[in-house]
């Protein structure tokens, strides 16, 4: 029995409940909230260097034999996961007390923050696809609540939309769940692995599988897409980090487990259809990224490239593809969370969210200016920043399994991705300023107000307070160090992600795991 | 008595896709509400439709209903309740806040709806 599997889950939850009792007392809230986040990592560390020297780690919750009862998993896959993604809930924990107003504090804001950082760790671990369905559910929920907090027109606008689609997908997620337990007769994912290898995996099983793909293709933003772009563009920028940077990660990882260890026995079939849809994810979202001029559009199309580029290794279903992956998703979610944070900033700083109406910001806020440079750089891929090595890997599997044009998508996305950020860069930060424009218009003072700032009378820039600049900075810093961190120590790191690659190329190891005793 | 299951979820499924597609908020619930109900019904018949008993060691008979679909079914309709609840108030909130039940509240020339 490994009982420190549950903590990633029951720490959040133990401080979303307490946090509901103290709505008032913002301070009491952040401080609170901050060491939950911290003993996260903690927890996640420990699990991660636990299955390094044990492998897998499974725990039966309420002690029923496996395959009746619910397991948790961790192998190192989801270990990482867990980590990159506690590592990220307290860099963006550090920019919401930085940039949430104090309205959106009292009214629950950390309370969701953590039943929906519950949602995510408990996806990650979960080894029953039922249990998986309930965490998403969790997930969703609470970002529900997040995006719909603060009831400004725009977030009224796109929250029903949002609702909507997740709630279809969830729907279908569970007549996936019928499906599958009518022909397999269980919901262990391991069980589930070896009885559909016994009944080789055809037909009706194929379909079921894409019907899996299809659900999970709407969370994670795989094609799938038309909703994202609008949808994470109504919250604050600190939900739209977590949105970004943990959401779509969860849909992508249930991909990858999907596919890897419950589908994994016709890959000539699955893996066409997973690789097309990372193709068109990847130029669409790229065409995206370069077309839009507003800031929030530009960074959501950028989610989009990251969620194709790791289907894409997913679709090679080399071993190098699969190390990739691990890899890339690791970096994807730090950089993709720091990039709504710096993304945030940088709006903050100029007060609008257009390119066209900033200027000259590298005078100004220098720092902002070069940590977002070198995350454009880290998010292309270039040496040795976190993106690199992933993208060796991915686009080294590509090439293995003669997926030729593929392989050139993926690079010319990555081409787009540095294109768009360095417009970002050298629009906001080079160039004059603007002339200050005489009122502030409508939109613009909603984002201020967003953003918790007040706006001065004269013109649509913000003037923050000292102390949320400086907490803002650090959580930039904190995330930016990992992100740096994570390429320059690529060996290291690559040791864990080939650890966790091994368990996905064999799902023999995992179903052993589980279904040991 | 499969079919007639069938029935009842193809129908159930049917109506709800098109409520789903209009535009007024209120009748989009309404469908992801129907929607759910025939997954559930889905999911009950899926795990096979018979009789027997509880499924308690000693209570006697010689088969046992399987409990698996009906606490999965019971776990979603909790979870569906309050989504449910949870959408209805969002859609007044945004009916108070934007003026209008349409789900896009957009009319023909691509502008916010008034009124």
């Amino acid at each position: 029995m490994n009982n420190l599997l549950v903590l990633p889950v029951l720490l959040p939850m133990a401080v979303a409940v307490f946090l509901m009792f103290f709505r008032k007392r913002v301070a009491l809230q952040r401080i609170v909230s901050l060491i939950g986040s911290i003993a996260n990592v903690a927890v996640a560390i420990a699990i991660v260097l636990r299955v390094r020297s044990e492998g897998i780690l499974t725990l039966q919750l309420g002690g029923w034999e496996p395959p009746y009862g619910i397991p948790f998993v961790a192998d190192m896959f989801a270990a990482l996961l867990v980590l990159a993604a506690s590592i990220t809930g307290l860099g963006v924990l550090l920019y919401s007390f930085a940039s949430i107003s104090r309205e959106r504090e009292e009214h629950h804001y950390y309370t969701f923050f953590h039943f929906l950082l519950v949602g995510v760790y408990g996806s990650f671990m979960t080894g029953d696809i039922f249990n998986l369905f309930v965490f998403f559910e969790v997930m969703l929920i609470s970002s529900y609540a997040l995006i719909t907090l603060g009831g400004s027109k725009k977030q009224m606008r796109e929250a029903p939309k949002y609702l909507l689609i997740n709630i279809l997908s969830s729907t279908l997620f569970v007549a996936g769940v019928a499906y599958l337990y009518a022909s397999a007769g269980t919901l262990n994912m391991a069980h589930l692995s070896l009885r559909i290898a016994e009944a080789g995996q055809g037909g009706v099983l194929n379909v079921i599988g894409l019907l899996f793909l299809i659900v999970f293709a709407l969370k994670a933003g795989l094609f799938l897409f038309f909703w994202l772009p609008n949808a994470y563009g109504a919250p604050p920028f600190a939900v739209r980090a977590l949105f970004g940077g943990l959401l779509t990660k969860v849909g992508l990882y249930a991909i990858v487990r999907t596919f890897t260890l419950i589908f994994p026995n016709d890959p000539s079939f699955t893996n066409n259809w997973i690789a097309g849809m990372a193709a068109a994810t990847m130029i669409l979202g790229g065409i995206g990224a370069v077309a839009y001029r507003d800031i929030p559009r530009i960074l959501n199309y950028n989610v989009l490239i990251g969620v194709g580029f790791v289907a894409f290794g997913l679709s090679t279903g080399t071993r190098d593809g699969m190390d990739g992956v691990v890899f890339y998703m690791l970096h994807d979610i730090l950089s993709k969370g720091l990039m709504f944070v710096l993304g945030g900033m940088l709006i903050a700083a100029a007060g609008s969210d257009r390119l066209d109406r900033m200027g000259g910001l590298i005078r100004s806020r220098p720092g902002l200016g070069w940590m977002f440079f070198i995350l454009a750089l880290a998010l292309t891929g270039i040496p040795p920043l976190s993106g690199f090595a992933g993208k060796v890997l991915i686009v080294r599997g590509g090439l293995e399994e003669g997926m030729l044009t593929l392989s050139l998508i993926a690079l010319a996305s990555s081409l787009l991705t540095l294109y768009s950020l360095i417009k970002i860069f050298r629009e906001a930060f080079w160039g004059t300023e603007p002339e200050t424009l005489d009122s502030v218009d409508e939109e613009d003072a909603e984002i201020v107000e967003s953003l918790g700032a007040n706006s001065r009378e004269d013109g649509p820039s913000v003037v923050l307070r000292k102390k949320q600049t400086v907490l803002a900075n650090s959580a930039a810093v904190l995330l930016l160090l990992f992100v740096i961190g994570i390429g320059v120590a690529a060996n290291s790191v690559h040791g864990f992600a080939s650890q966790a690659g091994e368990t996905l190329a064999n799902p023999g190891l995992y179903i052993e795991a589980v279904l040991k005793e | 008595m499969e079919w007639i299951m069938a029935i009842a979820v193809g129908a159930l499924f049917m109506i709800g896709v098109y409520l789903i597609l209009s535009r007024s908020m209120l009748r989009v619930i309404l469908g992801t509400s129907l929607l759910t109900h025939g997954v559930h019904l889905l999911l009950l018949t899926m795990a096979g439709l018979k009789r027997g008993a509880a499924p308690i060691l000693g209570s006697g008979g010689d088969s046992y209903a399987d409990p698996l679909p009906q606490a999965l079914i019971l776990t979603s309709i909790v979870i569906n309740f309050g989504i449910t609840a949870l959408y209805f108030v969002l859609a007044y909130r945004a009916y108070q806040t934007r003026g209008t039940d349409e789900i896009d509240g957009m009319d023909a020339s691509g502008k916010e709806a008034e009124s």
